[in-house]
């Protein structure tokens, strides 16, 4: 994992924190749908906010590459290096 | 392990709904006896979801010209367009709606959903862009995920959330199509049309406009929300569904955009299914008439919607955040929704029951759509039916209005996150 990727990992799970309502342990295998406890609708907002804070576009088909926390750094690393 | 495994957890939901009474998604009824009643289980029972907006289902002159059609030219065309060739109608029907609609061109299909199925997923290509309200119809990001075009959501009627995430994209060279619709199926709400027409004319996007649920509700003329909100120049695109008001069945998409009719060769959804049956043509070409000759439809569906909507409101319902002839009341939860919905069956009062995750926020709703032909007599009784029905389940005081998008905080269903990319408002057609 490159100190991007760690950056941006870290920085999504700082957001994600916020927004979940109970402390839980966060890390790059957590699976955001099974794990999270999110209903879809969240998920996508996250997403969205996401796309905010690190002022990116976030298309559909690079969401439905991601199952873990792990996966989404990669993702919006890979995009925010596109800017 | 059977291919269908994977529906394990849907068909557990299914079979608690239809546990409790009658299953919401197989209503089956014996007879329509007008465009606001038909008989279910041997009991009259007004209809109050069905999209017949104008209530021309039962219309005289729209019945003979299906009749005639019929008799002068069949059951069906058997084909496709392209292959079995066009009828005199297809020609008729798409000249009739190019001119209601002032537009040079003109293409139908065989559904509203195939309308944008088709549209969106030829129109965007590979490189290019689709920018769909995060509420959009099923139909809208089904059509966006049979293209090859990157597709970006934007926040629900948010013209700001689309402008910031078109100046994300300006460097980007691909052509940039941005999806609104005219009224949002599930919650009636409608599309700030003017700011996102600003919107667009900045940043040099094309818009399109689905008026499903607008085309013969909105407008002077009923032309739809670019006809009320005064923007139709900037509209490149109007799809919409002889499904809802014309009472028919089918879709359609006009436009001034130089070389439309390249489509008709390209488009895969227009091409390859059969087109529509001479007697649903026949009586869509009559009902866009009658559309234009009765505005005063128009003026008695919003006079219903008004009655309806101010009627459920006052009693404290939570319902959508603006009056329109799609009326929604939001309830806790699914459980509570399925009941609801059973009770005011019983009643004699139909209408839809919408699950998450068809349904903008995970509050369920309780789905109605309004006609000019329903009686103020029936829209009484529904409000009435609404509020004795609420106070037996408690639902009565208020809950909180859906405006404010409340998040319950138990999910609904965890599906892998490709579906959740995917998820769509899946709204009603």
């Amino acid at each position: 994992m490159t100190e991007t990727v760690r950056d941006t990992q870290a920085q999504i799970i700082e957001s994600l924190r916020k927004l979940l309502k109970k402390p839980m342990p966060l890390g790059p295998t957590t699976n955001i749908v099974k794990d999270l406890q999110l209903d879809s609708l969240a998920v996508m907002d996250f997403i969205m906010s996401l796309e905010d804070q690190f002022e990116i576009v976030i298309p559909l088909d690079r969401v439905a590459e991601v199952e873990t926390l792990g996966d989404l750094a990669l993702v919006v690393d890979e995009l925010r290096g596109r800017k | 392990m059977s291919i269908l495994s994977k529906f394990a957890p849907l068909r557990q939901t299914y079979d608690q709904l239809r546990s409790v009474g009658q299953n919401p998604f197989e209503m089956v009824f014996e007879g329509m006896l007008s465009s606001t009643e038909g008989m279910y289980r041997g009991r009259k029972t007004i209809l109050l979801g069905t999209n017949n907006y104008l209530g021309l289902t039962f219309d005289e002159a729209c019945i003979e010209e299906s009749v005639a059609a019929v008799r002068a030219h069949g059951t069906g065309t058997t084909g496709s367009r392209i292959a079995n060739g066009s009828y005199g109608t297809h020609r008729t029907l798409e000249k009739s709606l190019a001119q209601f609609f002032n537009r040079e061109h003109c293409m139908v299909f065989s559904t509203g959903y195939q309308a944008n199925l088709g549209m969106l997923s030829t129109l965007a290509g590979k490189g290019d862009y689709l920018l769909l309200d995060s509420d959009s119809h099923a139909s809208i990001y089904d059509g966006a995920r049979l293209g090859h075009a990157e597709v970006v959501r934007f926040r629900h009627n948010d013209p700001d959330d689309l402008h910031k995430r078109l100046k994300r994209l300006a460097n980007e060279p691909g052509q940039k199509l941005v999806v609104v619709e005219g009224i949002y199926s599930m919650l009636g709400d409608v599309a700030p049309l003017r700011e996102f027409a600003e919107v667009k004319r900045e940043m040099g996007a094309w818009l399109m406009v689905d008026e499903a649920h607008s085309l013969g509700v909105l407008g002077a003329n009923g032309r739809g929300l670019a006809e009320e909100a005064g923007v139709e120049a900037d509209c490149d695109f109007i799809v919409g569904t002889f499904s809802k008001s014309l009472g028919s069945v089918g879709g359609f998409c006009v436009s001034n955009v130089e070389d439309f009719d390249i489509l008709r060769v390209a488009c895969r959804p227009y091409m390859f299914t059969a087109s529509l049956p001479p007697s649903v043509m026949a009586s869509t070409i009559m009902a866009l008439r009658r559309m234009q000759e009765e505005p005063q439809r128009r003026k008695r569906l919003h006079e219903n919607a008004e009655r309806l909507y101010y009627g459920l409101r006052n009693l404290g319902f939570a319902v959508g955040p603006q009056c329109s002839p799609i009326v929604s009341v939001a309830v806790a939860d699914a459980p509570l929704a399925v009941e609801f919905w059973n009770r005011l069956l019983e009643g004699g009062l139909y209408l839809n029951l919408a699950l998450p995750p068809a349904t903008p926020t995970p509050a369920p709703l309780l789905r109605s759509s309004i006609s000019a032909v329903h009686t103020p007599a029936q829209i009484d009784r529904a409000v009435q039916l609404f509020e004795a029905v609420g106070r037996q389940l408690g639902v009565l005081p208020p809950l909180v209005n859906t405006a404010t998008r409340k998040r319950v905080s138990t999910p609904i269903s965890a599906p892998p996150l490709a579906e959740v990319a995917m998820l769509a408002s899946g709204g009603i057609r």
